[in-house]
């Protein structure tokens, strides 16, 4: 090789999705936290650029509560919205032909969830409200389960980014699935992104290093002891995780390869 | 009698003084349209037509907006 790759490989390498572009590979949920001070500092330390945001009646007993937007700008953010706690195609529908409104934007994360406490994604409801609302023309990403054949269907839909899970949602139980993620990756033609499982920073590194686009992060940020050192921990180890991606991992040998020549040796 | 507007709004049954618009609504409650979408009767109005939205008793209103989540 004639010249060495640019140590900053990893930070300089875009991605992007229904046609934006990004640079953070980093997504970041706004749920769980203590207040939006501490939303606002989380975000800041991680990143990220675009943000999972839910939709909810206004509390009209105080109209006048703080609201997300005062804290986190959506002029700064890219604001995805979820359907969080919808468990039918009709109700995700419902919900993000409301946030396109409240927001004026298409893109979205859709999600149609089985009960608890699994929460796994209803995928013939996922299915189901991913053809509604891409005739509708939003730009769909999709929560989903690890299943090739189904992903590979979201994606002939139309689906923007496929988003499997690497463990139950706020489960913290990180990748349990790398090799089904791998052949998710191999398959893919549009981002894919791990969106639920991450618990602490080694495990956004492993979705990484497998492949992946980005992650999604939301629990294992907001949940932690110091959310803000946590972020900053997931933010360096995204970055991690995506140069040793493309710096090519040795092979795994069930064995020892030495490190040090074997030859001039004393003897 | 006077006319009353018998309205539910966020799943709860309000009175309120006609007529109403939905800008006048949202005036009403304090709150700013630009951060809320609003659903009536399960349809969508736009924002631009808030203000000749006239309400009438029996409407099934929603009123939300982003609040955090993953």
């Amino acid at each position: 090789m004639d010249t060495l790759p640019p140590a900053s490989l990893a930070l300089e390498d875009g991605w992007m999705v229904a046609g934006r572009q990004f640079r953070s590979r980093l997504i970041v949920g706004t749920g769980k936290y203590k207040d939006f001070r501490e939303t606002a500092a989380a975000l800041e330390a991680s990143g990220a650029e675009i943000v999972t945001v839910a939709v909810r009646r206004v509390n009209l007993a105080d109209p006048k509560a703080p609201m997300l937007q005062d804290h986190v700008d959506p002029k700064r953010y890219t604001y995805l919205p979820n359907t969080a706690g919808c468990h039918t195609a009709e109700d995700a529908v419902r919900t993000l032909r409301l946030a396109r409104d409240a927001g004026g934007w298409t893109l979205v994360k859709l999600e149609v969830l089985g009960p608890p406490p699994t929460l796994y994604p209803d995928m013939p409801g996922t299915f189901e409200a991913a053809r509604a609302l891409i005739a509708d023309g939003f730009e769909v990403m999709v929560y989903c389960n690890d299943d090739p054949v189904a992903a590979k269907r979201l994606e002939e839909m139309g689906c923007a980014a496929i988003m499997p899970l690497g463990a139950p949602i706020g489960s913290g139980l990180g990748v349990q699935n790398p090799a089904m993620i791998h052949m998710l990756i191999q398959q893919a033609k549009v981002p894919l992104i791990v969106d639920a499982g991450v618990g602490t920073a080694s495990d956004a590194a492993i979705a990484m290093e497998l492949g992946c686009t980005a992650v999604l992060v939301n629990s294992a940020i907001a949940k932690a002891q110091n959310p803000i050192g946590m972020a900053r921990a997931i933010k360096a180890a995204v970055e991690a995780g995506r140069l040793a991606h493309l710096s090519g991992r040795i092979p795994r040998l069930l064995g020892a390869d030495p490190s040090s020549p074997l030859t001039g040796l004393i003897r | 009698m006077r006319d009353t507007l018998e309205l539910t709004l966020n799943g709860e049954p309000q009175t309120l003084e006609p007529p109403l618009s939905v800008a006048g609504l949202l005036g009403r409650l304090g709150i700013e349209s630009r951060k809320v979408a609003v659903e009536r009767n399960l349809e969508i109005v736009p924002r631009s037509l808030y203000a000749e939205t006239w309400l009438a008793t029996g409407d099934q209103l929603e009123i939300v907006h982003f609040i955090g989540g993953g």
